[in-house]
C-alpha cells in the first residue's frame, strides 16, 4: 500500500483498475524516411476513425472524426511530401513533421474564435505521428470498464473522446482546483484529484483508492484503510443529506444558498438540488458560438426560460463576460498581447458596442413578463466610475438590484467606493484568485498560486467583506471556492452573506454549514487570515472544524 | 467546368459540422472540387485544413466549382446544398 496526494477537487471514495491516458510526447530524434511519415499518419487517420465509429457519445463522435478527419487530410500529405525526398533515411523526421503542421496551424490560430481551437487537434495529431514511427504509442482511449482515469492532464478533447459513463474517477497529475478536469467531475459528481505529481508512477492495471475529498490516492489499497474512508464519506454525505431547507448556520443565522448556472438545463439542476437561487447566472453560452450578436428577442426566449425553471426564485445574471478564456467572435476582434488583462467583461462597452445595453434591455424584459426577482451584476469593474456607469444603465431599464463583480484587486481595494454606487457585490473568486495572485489559473505549474484559500485572496475578500458590511450591501460568492464546505466557513466569518456554486455541492455546503455557529465561523476566518500560505490557512481551519 | 456561387448558411460559417458534411462528400464524390470566396483563389475542398483556413463566416457567397466529368452536376449540387444550409439549428451551442 503506498499513497500519493494530490488535491481533492470533487468528493468521493471509490476502488478501481487504472485506465492510463498518455499523450507520448517524444523528446528524441526520431530518424525515418518520408513513406514512413506518411504511413504513421495513415494510420494515425485510421485509428482515430475506428475510435470514432466506437465512441458511443455524440460529441466524442464528432471531435474524433474532425481529428480523422485532419489527419487523413490531402493537404497535409503534400505538406509532409514537400519537406522530405523519397528514399532518404532522416536522422530526424520531428522538425519536418512539425513544419508541414505549422503553417495549418498559424493560420487557424490567427482566424481566432472556435478556428483556433482546432489547433490543439493539429498538435496532438502530430505528436501521435511522432510516437506512431517512434513506436511509442499513446495507450488507448477508449473506455470498455469501469476504471479510475489517471492522465498527466486531460484536456477538453480528452474527456469529449472519453465515455465518461465508465469513469469512476479522475486524477490527473497537474492541473488545480478550477481547471477542466475538476470541472467536469464536478459536473459528472464522480471523485478527483488533481495536481498529483506522483501519479505519473501508475500504470494501467493498477489497483487504487480515491478519495476526491482528501484528495488521496492509495495503490493497492487493504479493506480496512478503504472502508476507514468509505464510512468517513458516508457519514459526511448523510450530514449533507440530513439537512434540507434554506442554508443556516447552526445557530439559525441565515446563509442564501444558490447555484451557479450556464443555461436551462442547469437551472433545471439548480432547481431540484433545493437551491434558493441562481447565484451566477452565465450569459456567455448564448454568444460564444456566433458570428452575429444574438437579437433581443432571442434573449428574451432563452432568458423566459431560465426565469422559469427558477420561477418564484432570486436569479443573479452576470452580463456578457465577453473576453480572455472565453473569446466572443464578433466581439472580441483584436488580437490581445494580454487577453486576461485586456477588454474583457464591462470593458467592452468602451468599444462603443450596444451589446450590454441590448442584454439589459432583453433581461428586464424577460424578469417583467416572468415576475422574476433579476439582480443584474457586471463582470470586470475596476472602479467606482465604471460600477457607477453600469448601475445607470441597468436602472434605466428598470432593474431594481444591481451589481457589480468584485474580482479585480481594485475592486476589493475600492470596495467602499464601488459598493457604494451599487445594491450588492458577487466575489469571483476565481479570477480574484488569478489577479491577487498574478498567476494564471490556467498554468498548471502554478497550481499552488491559485488557491483560494491564500490568505493573500482572503484579506482581498475581508476587505471588500467589512466594506459590503459596513454598507449593508449584499455580498455573496459565486466562484469554485464557495463549493469547499471549510472555505464557505470561513467566508460567512468574514462577512459573506450568500454562496453560489455548482449544483451538486450544495447539499454537502448546506449540511456542513447547519453544524457550525457564527462564532466559529468568524474564529476559522480569523485564523486563515493569519496564515502564510494556502496549507497552513486549510490545515489550522481544519483542525478547528474537523478536529 | 461547372460552378456555383452559394452563401453560407451555417451560422458557425464553414467550421465543425458543416466543414465536415462539405469536406466529405467533396472526398466521397472522386471528382476534383474546388471551393473558394468569388474571385479569389480556391482550394480543394476535400481537404479539411484547407476549408478550415479559408475562414469563411455565416452569410459569405462561396464559388464550388467540379471538375468536367460524369455526374459533376450532382456533385456540385450536393455540395452546394451543404453550404446553402444552416447545419447548426439542432444544436446552437455547438
Amino acid at each position: 500500500m503506498s499513497s500519493l496526494i494530490g488535491i481533492g477537487v470533487s468528493p468521493g471514495v471509490v476502488v478501481g483498475e487504472v485506465h492510463r491516458i498518455r499523450h507520448t510526447v517524444v523528446e528524441h530524434d526520431v530518424p525515418g524516411t518520408c513513406q514512413q511519415v506518411l504511413d504513421a499518419l495513415a494510420a494515425v487517420g485510421a485509428d482515430l476513425e475506428r475510435r470514432a465509429i466506437a465512441a458511443d457519445i455524440e460529441v466524442a463522435r464528432e471531435v474524433l472524426q474532425a481529428q480523422a478527419m485532419i489527419a487523413q487530410d490531402p493537404a497535409l500529405v503534400e505538406a509532409i511530401s514537400a519537406r522530405l525526398t523519397d528514399d532518404v533515411v532522416y536522422p530526424d523526421v520531428r522538425p519536418a513533421i512539425r513544419d508541414s503542421f505549422a503553417g495549418f496551424r498559424a493560420a487557424l490560430e490567427s482566424l481566432g474564435g472556435y478556428f483556433a481551437e482546432r489547433v490543439h487537434d493539429l498538435d496532438e495529431i502530430a505528436d501521435r505521428t511522432i510516437a506512431e514511427i517512434s513506436g511509442e504509442k499513446s495507450g488507448p482511449v477508449i473506455l470498455s470498464a469501469p476504471s479510475v482515469i489517471v492522465a498527466d492532464d486531460l484536456t477538453p478533447a480528452d474527456t469529449a473522446a472519453l465515455d465518461m459513463r465508465f469513469a469512476l474517477a479522475l486524477v490527473v497529475a497537474k492541473g488545480g482546483p478550477t481547471s477542466h478536469t475538476a470541472i467536469v467531475a464536478r459536473g459528472l459528481g464522480i471523485p478527483a484529484v488533481v495536481g498529483c505529481g506522483e501519479a505519473e508512477s501508475l500504470e494501467s492495471g493498477d489497483i487504487v483508492m480515491v478519495d476526491g475529498r482528501h484528495g488521496l490516492v492509495e495503490r493497492n489499497p487493504d479493506e480496512a484503510t478503504v472502508l476507514h474512508h468509505k464510512t468517513r464519506e458516508d457519514a459526511l454525505r448523510a450530514r449533507a443529506a440530513a439537512v434540507t431547507g434554506p442554508g443556516r448556520l447552526s445557530d439559525s443565522t441565515p446563509v442564501n444558498l444558490l447555484a451557479n448556472a450556464g443555461s436551462v438545463s442547469d437551472a433545471v439542476s439548480a432547481a431540484n438540488a433545493g437551491a434558493e437561487g441562481i447565484g451566477l447566472f452565465r450569459t456567455e453560452l448564448l454568444f460564444l458560438s456566433r458570428e452575429t450578436e444574438p437579437t433581443v428577442d432571442e434573449q428574451v426566449a432563452l432568458y423566459t426560460d431560465v426565469f422559469t425553471a427558477m420561477a418564484g426564485h432570486k436569479v443573479v445574471v452576470r452580463t456578457l463576460d465577453a473576453g480572455s478564456d472565453k473569446p466572443v467572435p464578433f466581439l472580441n476582434t483584436v488580437a490581445e498581447e494580454n487577453p486576461a488583462l485586456g477588454v474583457r467583461g464591462w470593458r467592452l462597452t468602451r468599444n462603443g458596442t450596444g451589446v450590454m445595453r441590448r442584454q439589459l434591455q432583453a433581461l428586464a424584459q424577460a424578469a417583467a413578463e416572468t415576475h422574476t426577482d433579476l439582480w443584474v451584476m457586471a463582470p470586470m469593474i475596476d472602479t467606482p466610475a465604471e460600477a457607477a456607469d453600469f448601475a445607470a444603465q441597468a436602472r434605466e431599464f428598470g432593474i431594481r438590484h444591481v451589481g457589480v463583480m468584485i474580482e479585480t484587486p481594485a475592486a476589493a481595494l475600492l470596495a467602499d467606493k464601488v459598493l457604494a454606487e451599487v445594491d450588492f457585490g458577487s466575489l469571483g473568486t476565481n479570477d480574484l484568485t488569478q489577479y491577487v495572485m498574478a498567476a494564471d489559473r490556467l498554468d498548471a505549474r502554478l497550481s499552488d498560486l491559485t488557491d483560494s484559500w491564500h490568505p493573500a485572496v482572503l484579506r482581498a475578500i475581508a476587505l471588500a467583506a467589512t466594506n459590503a458590511t459596513t454598507l449593508a450591501r449584499p455580498l455573496g460568492v459565486c466562484g469554485e471556492a464557495a463549493a469547499d464546505p471549510h472555505l464557505a466557513a470561513v467566508l460567512v466569518g468574514l462577512g459573506v452573506t450568500s454562496l453560489s456554486m455548482a449544483p451538486v455541492a450544495l447539499a454537502e455546503v448546506r449540511g456542513f454549514l447547519a453544524t457550525v455557529d457564527r462564532a466559529t465561523c468568524i474564529e476559522v476566518s480569523q485564523v486563515a487570515l493569519a496564515a502564510s500560505s494556502a496549507e497552513e490557512a486549510k490545515a489550522m481551519v481544519s483542525a478547528i472544524l474537523e478536529p | 467546368m461547372p460552378s456555383q456561387v452559394v452563401k453560407v448558411a451555417s451560422s458557425v460559417g464553414l467550421h465543425a459540422r458543416p466543414a465536415s458534411l462539405l469536406v466529405k462528400a467533396a472526398a466521397a464524390s472522386g471528382v476534383s472540387c474546388t471551393i473558394g470566396r468569388v474571385g479569389d483563389k480556391a482550394v480543394n475542398a476535400a481537404s479539411m485544413l484547407m476549408v478550415l483556413a479559408l475562414g469563411v463566416k455565416f452569410g459569405e457567397d462561396l464559388e464550388i466549382t467540379v471538375a468536367e466529368g460524369d455526374g459533376a452536376d450532382a456533385v456540385l449540387a450536393t455540395l452546394a446544398d451543404i453550404v446553402g444550409t444552416n447545419h447548426d439549428e439542432e444544436n446552437p451551442h455547438a
